[in-house]
């Protein structure tokens, strides 16, 4: 084995590159907006999600409520979709 | 690079370093003086024999191209097409081939002849890479001089923070002479960035965990098993609790390519155990994307994250083998996959009956991960030899452990309801009348392992339990 040959490797990754999206811009104001809030399932996540609701409705925002079926696992397809098609806006409340 | 291409007449293939070549050199002057041309070819020494003006085949293309396993080889080609072959020297054979008589009138009829060097184990690796290369299709990434080969592989971020064995083609290669499967064959979709991987990207990442090619075949069944929904990898990477996927082996091929399941099952010092784990773990790094600090967010995590792998003693035990428990026979190879914490040992020096042992095993598994959580974890019993002869003594069967160690573990509910005990965390106050089993049915598995020495079993406890967290899963091992 000549030395040249060790020292290609080949690569281990998926060779992907990850596509640049653009952020949405943030919004002025909350005001008429459909906020969907997004309750992963964990302990106590709801707590914090009823407190946003309360807080969203006073500054005039128009809530979802939306439930992930597992924190275990990621949302899925279909839940993904509705949020998109229905809200300008999300929160997604994490726990621990 | 294309099949050279021979020329008409006899070719002889030979090398010096070959005795019964070297007898056959007045016979392939015989043939010289006949009607055929011959043209020789020799492997190693350029001027061997002079009298037959050699063609040295120094890059031992002719050699691979044309599958020569034996010197001597004589091949009759007619129209550019091989006619005939004979290995080694068979008067017979020589004659049939060149059709030429009287040959080696004073030779023995039979002489066997010697390995090619195109088949040398020391040069095979190196000539499959040189002549068959173009069938993989990964990334070529050069490493420059300057480079340590070792810290450009840190640098890139593939290692789990321990050396790697640079995947050069020639290794990947022998690696993937461990599998029928084809490169290009798609094994699973990989989370959490839910990337298809070919049996290629297996192989370069078993090349870097230190893996033999006859572990491949392990590594691509504990691979299909983690990746899916039953078993949920994505979310026992992702968890904050501090499990990672445990692979508890079986079958005949456990024996066959020295796993442990024995004396320090666990630890450190066996090849098989700690690699095929880790190679596991480095695709859900390399191809998954699944860092630790990014979507791994474990508060502590486990030395288990490395490689959490071993074989259950078969031999030694008294019972049905796991996989068995779960539906395959025992004659076929088997990964059960199951998302572990570290091992916490059991210590019963004293036990001598099973009822004893068996309030041992319920009192330990009743504190796993918190003595007021029921249902929710499931856990691995793995049984050191001393324990299972107690066992084996009373003539209690796998089923009869778990059946005894489950009815112990039934606790009413005013212990476990929150505040209970000065503890927070509990079950809701409605469940107080209410008796809970610390597992849920099937959530205890029983394996059989460890030295032959020590009172001593262990408890690997699991992750969130069923359709919404983890299941275990157990998969054939395929060739």
């Amino acid at each position: 084995m000549t030395s040249s040959m060790n020292r290609v490797v080949l690569d281990p990754t998926n060779e992907r590159r990850a596509s640049t999206v653009e952020r949405v811009g943030r919004p002025e104001s909350l005001r008429g907006l459909t906020v969907g809030l997004l309750d992963i399932s964990k302990a106590r996540g709801d707590v914090f999600i009823d407190r946003l609701e309360e807080r969203l409705s006073e500054m005039g925002a128009d809530v979802k409520r939306y439930k992930k079926p597992t924190f275990t696992k990621p949302a899925p397809v279909d839940l993904r979709h509705e949020i998109s098609i229905n809200c300008q806006v999300v929160i997604e409340a994490l726990a621990d | 690079m294309a099949m050279p291409a021979l020329p008409e007449g006899l070719v002889i293939i030979i090398k010096r370093e070959c005795e019964t070549c070297r007898m056959v050199v007045p016979v392939i002057e015989q043939l010289n003086n006949g009607s055929l041309p011959v043209t020789v070819y020799v492997q190693d020494d350029p001027a061997f024999p002079e009298s037959l003006a050699p063609i040295h085949d120094a890059d031992l293309s002719i050699s691979w191209h044309h599958d020569i396993e034996t010197v001597p080889t004589v091949l009759r080609i007619e129209n550019g097409v091989e006619v005939a072959r004979t290995v080694g020297w068979v008067r017979d054979e020589w004659q049939r081939v060149t059709g030429q008589t009287d040959l080696g009138p004073n030779l023995s009829a039979f002489r066997p002849g010697c390995g090619s060097l195109s088949v040398d184990p020391d040069l095979v690796d190196e000539l499959r890479v040189r002549f068959g290369a173009t069938t993989l299709s990964a990334r070529r990434v050069d490493i420059a001089e300057a480079e340590d080969e070792f810290e450009a592989m840190f640098d890139r971020g593939w290692t789990d923070g321990l050396p790697v064995v640079p995947p050069t083609e020639q290794r990947v290669m022998r690696m993937l002479t461990g599998t029928t499967r084809q490169p290009t064959d798609v094994v699973a979709i990989v989370p959490p960035d839910l990337v298809e991987i070919t049996v290629e990207k297996v192989a370069i990442n078993a090349v870097m965990a230190g893996c033999k090619p006859e572990y491949l075949p392990w590594v691509i069944a504990g691979l299909e098993a983690v990746c899916n929904d039953t078993f949920n990898i994505h979310g026992v990477l992702a968890t904050t609790m501090p499990v990672g996927p445990v692979i508890v082996c079986n079958g005949p091929g456990t024996r066959a390519i020295g796993m442990n399941s024995g004396m320090n099952v666990f630890g450190q010092g066996n090849r098989a155990n700690l690699t095929i784990g880790r190679a596991i773990q480095l695709i859900i790094r390399n191809i998954g994307g699944g860092r630790p600090g990014e979507v791994d967010r474990a508060t502590h995590g486990n030395p288990g994250k490395l490689s959490f792998c071993f074989a259950e003693d078969e031999i030694g035990s008294p019972w049905s083998t796991l996989a068995e428990s779960r539906g395959l026979s025992r004659t076929v190879d088997a990964v059960t996959v199951f998302p572990g914490e570290g091992p916490r040992c059991v210590v019963d020096q004293l036990a001598r009956d099973p009822e004893s042992l068996t309030n041992t095993f319920a009192a330990c598994l009743r504190t796993l991960h918190n003595p007021k959580s029921v249902l929710a974890f499931d856990a691995i019993v793995v049984m050191g030899p001393e324990h299972a002869r107690v066992y084996a003594e009373a003539g209690w069967d796998r089923e009869r452990v778990l059946e005894e160690i489950h009815a112990r573990l039934q606790i009413p509910g005013s212990e476990l309801i929150r505040g209970a005990g000065g503890i927070a965390e509990g079950v809701p106050e409605r469940l107080n009348g209410v008796t809970l089993p610390k597992f849920r049915p099937g959530g205890l598995l029983l394996v059989h392992a460890g030295g032959g020495a020590g009172l001593f079993s262990a408890i690997i406890g699991g992750w969130a339990n069923g359709d919404v967290g983890s299941q275990p899963v157990t998969k054939e091992v395929l060739p």
